[in-house]
């Protein structure tokens, strides 16, 4: 039941600070609403204001309870905190379970916190089409931190790097050894490495394997590395760690923006940006003329898929 | 866009911590291709309007079993006005006596289920509410 709104006006009062209408905004950015390209050429103008940190990781590894904490430690320095979590739609019914908030709740009320649940809506990685653009409404809104929840895929959860600053990659002391740690896919995109549940049992290990891991390429008499990832325990139970995890969360921010490695991570992600539009224009647009006719043609091998294909994208 | 997903946030307000329940309704929700916001067990109506607005949300369900729905369910529709939540149908669900169901519905909680509803009702219910004024 979409209310009217003037989006110059409901800009203006996402700029002000104002929560129902950032929401409003979010609603109408992630459904694509026709007014959606509107909203976002403005709120583009964002783009690049706050530190965007990925939390991805192992479904269980902790990745909601860990973001609770750090919203508690940004909350503590005053900074303002949006957060965006990201959790499957169902292929079968479309529906979904949006569980991460319920990790949260206690921030819920922080008018210096905004918290959104987003269903992944079909998209694989872990992430969701209209990321972007909900991206840049938190920004607009003023927040300095933006906190990204990713589906918990595990291994190959490497959307993230082209969507984030700086990538958090939470495992746990159960997760394996370091040869577990050795696999491509999203142990290569962190940034910063943390061993959640520290409270647990093995957690030195654990520490020990990841550190392992990292370190093996340098053997290999690679130049070193302008950022080194660094391995943090924390226990998001008992909060310890949690301070730890945000200095080096502040030492890659300032990093990015000393060495110039920034400016080239936000081009990557407009780079990305703009393919995740053309995808979906390009896409949809050939997937809505294919008829019941042309399925027809191809039952009857009048023509085959290929064929069909070039010919719906060229209409 | 109106085949676009509708988002109902399930809340538990109040204190008891029974919420199987709550639990079935967001599985049917889910299964029905809604998409499902759960707050969890013990909250207070302001960080259930706080939610609501958040998350952008077509209906709120509230779910109790304690017996404060005539404090609580009021309260929770009253602050999601407050914040102009004004068209976001809000039902309930859990051990409500029937005699209070006319008070309720005054309070603008539009409909409670009790005990026993199938599920399928829950959704026609939600379906025929929100895709019509949609």
């Amino acid at each position: 039941m979409p209310r009217k709104a003037d989006p110059t006006d409901l800009i203006k009062r996402v700029r002000r600070g104002d929560h129902a209408a950032a929401s409003r905004a979010l609603s109408l950015v992630v459904d694509e609403d026709a007014s959606s390209e509107t909203l976002a050429k403005e709120f583009f103008k964002s783009a690049g204001s706050a530190q965007k940190i990925g939390v991805c990781g192992p479904p269980g590894a902790g990745k909601s309870t860990l973001t609770g904490r750090l919203i508690g430690h940004y909350r503590k320095l005053k900074l303002k905190v949006g957060v965006l979590a990201v959790d499957p739609s169902s292929s079968i019914s479309g529906g979904a379970f949006l569980g991460d908030r319920l990790r949260i709740m206690e921030h819920a009320t922080d008018p210096g916190v905004f918290i959104r649940s987003l269903a992944s809506r079909g998209m694989i990685g872990g992430l969701t089409h209209t990321i972007f653009g909900a991206i840049h409404v938190l920004e607009a809104l003023g927040c300095g931190k933006i906190l990204i929840e990713t589906v918990g895929t595990g291994q190959d959860e490497v959307d993230i790097a082209s969507v984030a600053d700086t990538v958090v990659y939470v495992t746990t002391p159960a997760m394996g050894d370091e040869i577990q740690a050795m696999k491509a896919g999203a142990m290569e995109i962190g940034d910063v490495f943390v061993v959640n549940k520290a409270d647990l049992a093995g957690k030195d290990k654990a520490v020990a394997d990841l550190k392992g891991a990292l370190g093996l390429g340098r053997s290999a008499g690679q130049a070193p590395r302008a950022w080194e990832p660094p391995v943090v325990a924390t226990s998001a139970l008992n909060g310890d760690g949690v301070a730890e995890l945000g200095r080096e969360l502040d030492a890659h921010w300032k990093h990015l923006r000393d060495s110039g490695e920034g400016r080239e991570r936000l081009k990557r992600q407009h780079a990305t940006e703009l393919q995740f539009w053309i995808q979906r224009r390009v896409i949809k647009t050939a997937l809505d003329r294919v008829t019941d006719k042309s399925l027809e043609a191809l039952l009857s091998h009048k023509i085959d898929p290929a064929s069909l294909g070039r010919r719906l994208l060229r209409n | 866009m109106t085949d676009k997903p509708l988002r109902i946030l399930v809340a538990k307000p109040g204190l008891d911590g029974h919420d199987r329940g709550a639990k079935v309704i967001v599985r049917a929700l889910r299964d029905a291709g809604f998409e499902v916001i759960y707050t969890g067990i013990r909250q207070t109506p302001g960080m259930i309007a706080a939610a609501a607005l958040q998350e952008g949300v077509d209906a709120v369900g509230l779910s109790l079993l304690s017996g404060a729905h005539m404090t609580l369910f009021p309260e929770i529709v009253k602050l999601l006005r407050k914040k102009g939540l004004k068209d976001v149908l809000v039902f309930g669900g859990g051990i409500i006596p029937d005699e209070d169901m006319p008070k309720l519905r005054k309070a603008g909680v539009d409909r409670v289920f009790g005990p026993g509803t199938p599920l399928s009702e829950i959704v026609a219910y939600l379906n025929g509410k929100l895709r019509v004024a949609a």
